[in-house]
């Protein structure tokens, strides 16, 4: 279509055809995605330390030399135990609260609603603040020094009470799709409480379950706030490395580096779609 | 729904854990936050509760009523940019067609999926002084600069001497563009769901009865899309105003706002108290914001029953 023509084809509210409006959702999107291709761009860039700035052409060294980094690979694999191990059990504690929410009618209600959604919406340094000085008060920043993958242990705390309630609201929203004739039918039937929810209702929300768990998983591996503040001086995750890498010099290995997560979470992303297109067509 | 009275057992059974979890991991730190804001220093490592007001009156020292000044005016422009652009960045997906829709949201959420501290760091090479910005605006400069001069206006020197770099880094405008950066997605999706849900024959009822373009879009569309515009205010607004990573990276140390306070009272300064008591201030200030989203969400509630 061009950017010209006369709205006559299109009615007068048409306005993903004006042209003035598409051009700022066009400049909007290059906003948004130039920090991101000139960074993967620049992590093939054969410069020097500190000279991140200037291209002096094309390697991958600093792909070899971020894989070769041991600290970095600790760090993305404390980063990736973390991930999976606050996923389970943000994904158990997400799908009880969705059930209780969704089935039951009980007193004070809208405090248990509040409460769970508290985590959602206050700042993130708040979280942190408190979580560390939690910790401390009972002794457990020393966790530091104690065996794989215990000293995680405080982190993996953190990010469950983050994760959880963004999971559960997930689940919620799957559950209320689900027919409660289905669950009287069985019932009828014959079927048990905990037959209908093995055999019914936990089919029925996978989908969600799955949705809820890439989703946990995401906000763990992104969270950089909370951790810094909850991790002890010898328990490292990848965005903290990262964080003191720019602090120290910034290098194109630091950009390599970041493509590599930056790929895993498309990839994770594009696994959570087609879960929900094939969730929506069933 | 079913009430809790014939299966008690179920319901404690799944209610009680996320409960205890909450409680422990949530309140009761949430509590020593508190308890710790009235408290001093007693030694380098133990810190008394006194019950002294001592931290929040620190707060009304006039360098840190000027940082949250600045914490303040920072988020607030930085949520006025992300609603002007986001305004019609949301109508065009609105407006788009049926199989575009998802297809567009998707290009605006994805940026939001990758990693924040990812993001930042990339715009460490967009706004530098020899950034990718600037290589932008350099070209621009020449381009007009060359066309001035084939027009015959060049000795008028209506462009300077030359072109100087716009300085971002270590400056509030970098610091606002890095926040916009990153909450611009968080904006587009509350308009972006107003207008969906909006009823679109009432833009055809202001067009049949006269009213221009122009005239339909202010008194019509802005307002029914207010509410979303209202959450999208909010929603940007609480997490710009507790940025940590943004003025750090961005602000290169020059721009500090609160939550760099509250992570130098932690990591350097070894003030817990004082520190508990501005993240205490933050989170006052955090509920306020909401209570006026949900009284808001009330009277719109109670208005719509009445027509």
């Amino acid at each position: 279509m061009p950017l010209f023509q006369k709205n006559n084809t299109a009615g007068p509210f048409d306005y993903s055809r004006k042209w003035l409006l598409r051009m700022v959702f066009i400049v909007g999107t290059v906003f948004l995605y130039a920090p991101i291709v000139v960074l993967i761009i620049f992590s093939f860039n054969d410069s020097k330390r500190g000279g991140n700035i200037i291209w002096k052409g094309f390697t991958t060294k600093y792909y070899t030399k971020a894989f070769g980094n041991e600290e970095l690979m600790l760090a993305f694999g404390n980063s990736l135990t973390i991930a999976v191990a606050s996923t389970v059990i943000s994904v158990l504690l997400g799908a009880l609260t969705a059930i209780v929410l969704w089935r039951f009618r009980f007193p004070f209600k809208p405090v248990y609603e509040g409460l769970v959604s508290l985590p959602i919406v206050i700042p993130e340094i708040c979280m942190g603040v408190s979580l560390a000085m939690f910790f401390s008060q009972m002794g457990w920043m020393q966790t530091g020094d104690s065996h794989w993958p215990f000293n995680l242990t405080n982190i993996i705390i953190a990010h469950i009470t983050f994760s959880f309630p963004f999971a559960a609201m997930v689940i919620r929203t799957r559950l209320q799709s689900f027919n409660r004739e289905m669950e009287e039918a069985a019932k009828d039937l014959g079927a048990s409480e905990f037959r209908v929810f093995k055999d019914i209702l936990l089919p029925h929300m996978k989908p969600g379950l799955v949705a809820g768990a890439l989703l946990a998983f995401t906000l763990s591996l992104d969270d950089f706030v909370i951790t810094f503040f909850t991790s002890g001086p010898n328990t490292v995750t990848f965005p903290v490395k990262i964080y003191s890498m720019v602090r120290f010099s910034v290098t194109p290995e630091i950009n390599a580096a970041s493509t590599v997560l930056i790929i895993m979470t498309l990839v994770l992303t594009f696994i959570a779609l087609r879960y929900q297109r094939v969730d929506s067509t069933s | 729904m079913q009430s809790i009275r014939n299966n008690v057992g179920v319901f404690l059974s799944f209610s009680s854990p996320t409960f205890i979890w909450l409680i422990l991991f949530f309140i009761v730190p949430l509590g020593i936050v508190w308890l710790y804001s009235f408290g001093e220093n007693v030694s380098l490592t133990e810190i008394e509760t006194t019950w002294t007001l001592d931290n929040y009156r620190r707060m009304l020292e006039p360098e840190i009523l000027k940082l949250m000044g600045r914490s303040v005016w920072l988020a607030f422009a930085s949520t006025i940019i992300c609603l002007l652009v986001g305004f019609p960045m949301a109508l065009v997906i609105a407006t788009a067609s049926p199989n575009a829709k998802p297809w567009l949201l998707l290009l605006i959420m994805l940026p939001f999926w990758t990693n924040l501290l990812i993001r930042t760091y990339a715009l460490l090479n967009i706004l530098g002084t020899r950034g990718r910005l600037n290589d932008l605006l350099r070209w621009l400069y020449e381009q007009a600069d060359a066309l001035i001069n084939t027009i015959g206006l060049g000795n008028l020197g209506l462009l300077g001497d030359g072109f100087t770099p716009l300085k971002m880094l270590g400056t509030p405008a970098g610091v606002i563009y890095g926040i916009v950066y990153v909450s611009l997605p968080f904006a587009i999706l509350p308009i972006y769901s107003s207008l969906e849900r909006m009823d679109k024959s009432l833009l055809e009822a202001s067009m049949d009865l006269g009213g221009s373009q122009w005239q339909t879009a202010k008194n019509v569309l802005i307002p029914l899309a207010m509410p979303g515009v209202i959450t999208a205010a909010i929603i940007t607004f609480i997490p710009a105003l507790g940025q940590f990573l943004t003025p750090d990276l961005l602000g290169r140390g020059q721009v500090d706002m609160i939550a760099n306070v509250i992570e130098r009272q932690f990591k350097r300064a070894n003030d817990w108290p004082f520190g508990s008591a501005i993240s205490l201030t933050l989170l006052y200030a955090t509920f306020m914001l909401l209570a006026i989203r949900s009284f808001n969400d009330a009277a719109r509630a109670k208005r719509a029953s009445k027509r």
